[in-house]
């Protein structure tokens, strides 16, 4: 974490104001409507035990049977209240969307060579339509440049304000509709179906409109219902147990919570809603929708749930070197000089063949001969710069009658050789040293001979092997990928501290290794973002698209950085296990809550058959009904509390998966157990002077 | 020496031999069921049912010939128990009634082996051989079988297969269990056990009276009732009576027979899926749980916390002199935790905890060590339960082994726990909830509901002990508690075969740092936990209107 950028971007995401409970409010009643309630069978449950004691309570009135039906439906009300709040936030962020989907109107070209068109309202764009978009204009709908280049302002999806360039062809032609053009004249191919643009598809996405359960989801869901099942079983056939209880024991007088009927209505739905899972089937939706939001909060769209969770599975994550491993540049080094050449001659000749040089790289040889050789930058006067060019592969300066070169080892050596100059062998042996230990080599000449070499090098991000070390701490395996020949790669990854790199990758052989990743069991995530990154993005089980990037791409991807930063990806991963470890955490405390909820309810409704039992009342609980009473409000108040929690997530440590277990079975399966001996007691305290609680 | 340290070196020598043999026999036991050489006898037998020795069988096929054998054993064991009159070496005993016919046969092929029957005076010598002792081997063999099927699963890579049933059986009867049968049997014979076809044989007691004494083949059936963790007695007294467990040594050699298969089959899981230590992991989870279960029903029948114990000085009603309270619990805590059933002494008489003991040891599932076999898959459904939430709380989709543990697995270990403590509670809801039935209880109070509670746990958890005070032999019981251990056997023996079928299919996830370990201690203390919990979560309720309330009165 010693990037600051990526520091910044972690923390948040989380608060949670009380405001924003009330505001909820009305759609928390909503959701108590049970055909919306049956997706969370837990809940279900929950609800008609607070119909049924509602029934009760109606025809045999008493204060603590309306005191547990109170709590019973508020229990419900909390679980709506956790989901909706999660959606809430989603919609905030779907309005903003919205505010920029206004609808505009598309200038449409009847061809690409016409100069004529016609004005129709972006809806009734189709796939394959040209438009023309001017300064000023909004874009109307997802497509490609195809013609002309503009400055456009994406801050409407991106929040980022700086203008971005697109252009037409590379991999930076894709427009995102409803985006704003801030200069020049572009021709643009549209890509989208009609109501299908990627603000729609975003606003859906934050809404949580066709939010589908992820596999992970569905496969807790299934154990909350097994868990469901098995206290409904053990609650309903406990009933004879205290029928003939009380029928072995005539003299024991009825009370609210056991007479000749056996455990009253009332306690024996207290008894199943304190036992079932609320906790984690109250939280579970919640910390799904929030796990998403944490996505967008960072700039990331997921297409699916089960994107963000396979990112936590990950096993292999594959990184592009440029841009995301390294700085997008090499810079300078070094200077060698050879033939006996001084340094600082070298260093002088470097520095003025590069001063008109407005390539990174040029300017890496300035700054370098500054700090290191103490050459300031001057203006000079009646030179002719020689620029580079794809074919002679080298630049220079032709300057009161010295003429400095500097360029590709091959090229320059054959200008120095026409020059009738005889370069030595050390200048090869040199270049060859540069190039095995993955710098490039720059030699510098003068007219005929030789001054001596540039060595420029791939500079590896800040705090790049820190993160690589959490991550092989965290399992998972990082694999480098470059254009780079193997020796160049190699010294790269060595510094950056990957654990394996692709050289000389071209697009068939990144989406063999990820074949091969997966046919090993594992999953593996990339980004990417030109078209020909588009097989392996839809390959891969995370494929992160840059915004930057072509339509492909994006459409082939399962997650879209509108921030194009390719080191997202290890957050994206972060994000995706600390939803899995919400969730286990909170289903660990759920059931480690059931324990102490016992000890309350057991004694509470049998030691007036069995005195002896009221030893299980190890938090001498007051009377029978508040401690069943308390039992009941300490478990909705459990959903309340951890509603903060549920949104913001569990605290995640990149570590392994032993100390991670170790810490969460401490807090979560300990404090589990721990917690509700507590909070009944306290909740007891309160509640014992309200009538009819002794 | 004093009586509890004696107790205390019974129970060291115990663990000390079966650590002895895990090794040795947990390899034996792996080289059984991985060669693809079959012998001479095997070879006859496949011919003569026609089976197809090399091939392999899909999970479908694989529980469809189990059940297909199960359904013909029930016949066969029915029929014969009806004709035993008709057939040779009856000793004079007429057809056993229908209902308890029906319940015998179930009993005897589901490994449960509750006797709504008394032995002596109910079974032919031939009824006891050829149908009972048969089922003693095959049943056991079966649940080695689906337990061996399940270990394939999790070590075999996109595989359609899971084994073959008929060839699992076979070795597991002809390899495993004949040979120790055979040289136990002697050992027995050795130690006063008796081994004939006599009938029954008057004899004066010393009170004045006569008794009749039914001889029989009793050491042959003595050894396969441990080994096989089966535990229908020849005789109604079971291993109580001198001529099943003469001796101190007997007592210690037949307990050692119930515990020799349970745990030395997680060696062989360790071999199987080539990672010898999460067998240990799963062995300790299982030696943690059956000592601590061991030592507290030893402390609970020495430390006599009832009246009568506290008036004679121990807990001495309904435990045989000759083995004393100690080695009276041990075996009782044995053979609850082993599915076995076999008892040498009545816990129904035991103190309230004691007896709440041996009702929660079967209530663990039978997995501290368990069954043959049921103890290793209904434990490697405990892990496959602890693993998914625990992978949850690391961050990642849960496995264990390198398979993954999504919807569809948890979906069959979520209904395997389901399944049992259902049909214990509203077997135990349904029997209580009815005057007619109450009527069986000898006791009234929460120790008459313990006795119904332990019959119905007894069963479902295909254990067969009975806890005794209660009258089963009424046909309302007999198909009741045959249904329990119906379906207690076998849906969760077709929901595992499942399992192992889902696991085979999968392509195993290599472990790397992020992988949840699960050979270590902390993963063996979550496991241990999580199947405390479980059962005290679903049992608590009516544990408390039993032995809890007997207990703390």
């Amino acid at each position: 974490m010693s990037t600051p950028v990526l520091e910044k971007r972690r923390v948040g995401g989380g608060l949670l104001d009380p405001e924003q409970m009330i505001r909820s409010l009305p759609d928390a009643l909503r959701k108590l409507n049970p055909a919306t309630l049956w997706r969370n069978p837990v809940m279900l449950i929950v609800e008609a035990g607070a119909v049924f004691t509602t029934v009760l309570a109606v025809f045999d009135p008493s204060f603590f049977a309306w005191a547990i039906v109170v709590w019973l439906w508020l229990t419900v009300i909390f679980a709506n209240l956790a989901e909706a709040v999660a959606e809430g936030r989603g919609k905030a962020q779907a309005a903003t969307l919205r505010a920029a989907k206004r609808d505009t109107t598309a200038r449409r070209l009847k061809s690409r060579a016409a100069t004529e068109w016609d004005v129709v309202g972006a809806p009734e764009l189709k796939q394959g339509d040209l438009v023309i978009v001017e300064a000023g204009e909004v874009i109307p709908g997802d497509g490609d440049v195809i013609e002309g280049i503009a400055s456009v302002d994406e801050s409407a999806i991106t929040g980022e304000s700086a203008p971005v360039i697109r252009e037409s062809g590379g991999d930076r032609s894709a427009v995102t509709g409803g985006t704003k053009v801030l200069s020049d004249r572009i021709i643009v191919k549209i890509t989208q179906k009609p109501g299908e643009s990627f603000i729609d598809r975003m606003i859906a996405l934050v809404e949580g409109a066709n939010r589908q359960k992820t596999p992970n989801e569905i496969a807790l869901n299934i154990l909350l219902a097994a868990l469901t099942i098995i206290f409904l079983v053990a609650t309903v056939t406990m009933q004879p147990l205290a029928i003939y209880s009380k029928l072995v024991n005539p003299g024991v007088p009825d009370s609210l919570a056991l007479n000749a009927d056996g455990v009253t209505g009332v306690v024996l739905v207290s008894l199943l809603v304190c036992l079932i899972p609320t906790t984690i089937g109250a939280l579970l939706s919640a910390i799904g929708i929030a796990g998403m939001d944490r996505l967008v909060q960072r700039n990331v769209l997921a297409m699916s749930g089960r994107a963000v969770e396979a990112a936590g599975d990950v096993s292999t994550l594959l990184l592009d070197k440029t841009g995301t491993i390294t700085l997008g540049n090499r810079q300078a080094a070094e200077f060698v000089p050879v033939d006996g050449v001084s340094e600082a001659e070298l260093a002088e000749a470097a520095q003025l063949s590069s001063l008109a040089d407005e390539t990174p790289e040029g300017r890496s040889i300035v700054v370098f001969a500054k700090q290191h050789y103490g050459l300031r930058e001057r203006e000079i006067h009646g030179a002719e710069w020689v620029p580079f060019t794809a074919q002679t592969r080298m630049s220079g300066v032709n300057f009161e009658g010295r003429e400095v070169r500097k360029g590709a080892a091959t090229a320059v050596m054959k200008w120095v050789r026409d020059a009738g100059g005889h370069p030595t062998d050390e200048v090869g042996h040199l270049v060859d040293g540069i190039s095995a230990s993955g710098g490039t080599p720059l030699v510098v000449a003068e007219k005929g001979r030789v001054l001596g070499v540039i060595h420029l090098k791939d500079v590896v991000k800040a705090g790049m092997r820190e993160r690589f070390d959490e991550m092989r701490r965290m399992g998972i395996r990082t694999v480098m990928i470059t254009g780079d020949n193997p020796l160049t790669a190699k010294a790269i990854a060595d510094e950056a501290g990957v654990d394996d790199f692709l050289a000389e990758a071209t697009p068939e052989d990144k989406l063999a290794l990820i074949k091969r990743e997966q046919e090993g069991g594992r999953l593996v995530a990339m980004t990417g973002d030109g078209t020909n990154d588009a097989p392996a993005l839809a390959q891969s089980d995370v494929g992160v698209a840059m915004n930057t990037g072509t339509s492909a791409a994006k459409e082939a991807g399962n997650m879209v950085d509108l921030d194009s930063n390719p080191t997202k990806l290890i957050e994206i991963v972060e994000i995706g296990k600390q939803l899995l470890i919400t969730r286990g955490a909170l289903t660990t405390f759920s059931i480690a809550n059931d324990i102490a909820k016992y000890f309350a309810i057991i004694p509470a409704m049998f030691a007036a058959v069995y005195p002896g039992l009221d030893a299980l009342n190890v938090m001498r609980l007051s009377s029978p009904q508040s401690a069943i009473l308390a039992a009941v409000i300490f478990n909705a108040l459990v959903i309340v509390a951890l509603i903060p929690l549920a949104l913001r997530g569990v605290r995640y440590r990149p570590s392994s998966a032993s100390k991670l277990l170790s810490r969460n079975l401490y807090v979560y399966g300990l404090g589990g157990i721990v917690a509700p001996f507590i909070g009944i007691k306290i909740i007891d305290l309160l509640i014992q002077f309200l009538p009819g609680m002794s | 020496m004093s009586t509890t340290l004696a107790g205390m070196l019974f129970i060291a020598s115990l663990i000390a031999a079966v650590a002895l043999v895990w090794k040795p026999f947990g390899d034996h036991m792996y080289r059984v069921y991985s060669t693809t050489r079959h012998n001479r006898a095997e070879r006859v037998i496949y011919r003569l049912l026609g089976v197809r020795a090399d091939a392999e069988q899909s999970w479908g096929v694989y529980a469809r010939g189990l059940l297909a054998f199960s359904v013909v054993s029930i016949l066969v064991v029915y029929g014969i128990q009806r004709l035993q009159d008709k057939l040779p070496l009856s000793v004079g005993m007429k057809p056993v009634t229908d209902h308890i016919a029906w319940n015998t046969a179930i009993s005897f092929v589901t490994n449960t082996n509750w006797q709504a029957y008394s032995g002596e005076s109910t079974m032919g010598h031939l009824t006891q051989m050829a149908a009972l002792a048969v089922q003693n081997f095959v049943s056991a063999a079966v649940g080695m079988a689906v337990a061996i099927a399940l270990v394939r699963g999790f070590a075999r890579r996109k595989a359609g297969t899971i084994g073959n049933f008929w060839v699992d059986l076979v070795r597991g009867t002809i390899r495993i269990l004949l040979p120790i049968a055979f040289v136990g049997a002697l050992v027995l014979v050795a130690g006063g056990l008796i081994q004939n076809f006599a009938g029954p044989h008057e004899v004066s007691t010393l009170t004045g009276g006569t008794q009749a004494i039914t001889g029989g083949p009793v050491a042959s059936q003595e050894v396969i009732k441990e080994l096989g963790t089966n535990g229908g007695g020849f005789y109604n007294v079971n291993s109580a009576h001198p001529f099943e467990n003469a001796a101190t040594w007997t007592n210690w050699f037949e307990i050692f027979l119930i515990l020799v298969i349970p745990f030395s089959l997680t060696r062989t899981f360790g071999r199987l899926v080539g990672q010898v230590r999460q067998g240990y992991a799963i062995l300790a989870v299982m030696g943690v749980l059956a000592l601590a279960s061991v030592l507290l029903t030893n402390v609970f029948e020495l430390s006599g916390n009832a009246t009568v114990p506290q008036a004679v000085g121990a807990a001495m009603e309904g435990k045989e002199v000759r083995f004393g309270v100690s080695n009276s619990a041990t075996f009782a805590a044995a053979t609850t935790l082993t599915s076995t059933g076999a008892v040498n002494s009545f816990h129904d008489s035991y103190t309230p905890f004691g007896g709440m003991m041996t009702l929660v040891n079967m209530m663990l599932g039978e997995v501290a060590p368990g069954g043959t076999g049921s103890g290793l898959y209904g434990m490697l459904i405990l892990a496959v339960i602890t693993v998914f939430v625990a992978g949850l709380m690391v961050g990642r989709t849960p496995e264990y082994l390198g398979k993954r543990i999504g919807a569809r697995e948890i979906k069959l270990a979520s209904l395997y726990f389901l399944v049992t403590p259902a049909l214990v509670l509203v077997g135990t809801a349904f029997a209580m909830g009815s005057a007619e039935q109450r009527a069986s209880m000898f006791n009234s109070g929460p120790h008459g509901l313990s006795e119904v509670l332990y019959a119905f746990t007894s069963a479902s958890n295909n254990n067969g002990s009975a806890f005794a005070g209660l009258t089963v032999n009424t046909p309302w019981y007999d198909v009741a508690l045959g249904l329990c251990m119906v379906f207690g056997r076998f849906l969760p023996i077709i929901l595992v075969l499942a399992l192992a079928g889902s696991l085979a299919a999968q392509a195993p996830v290599p472990a790397g740092a992020g992988t949840l370990p699960t050979h270590r201690p902390q993963f063996v203390g979550m496991v241990v936990g999580v199947t405390i919990i479980l059962v005290a979560l679903t049992f608590l309720p009516a544990l408390a209107l039993g032995p809890i309330a007997e207990g703390l009165s």
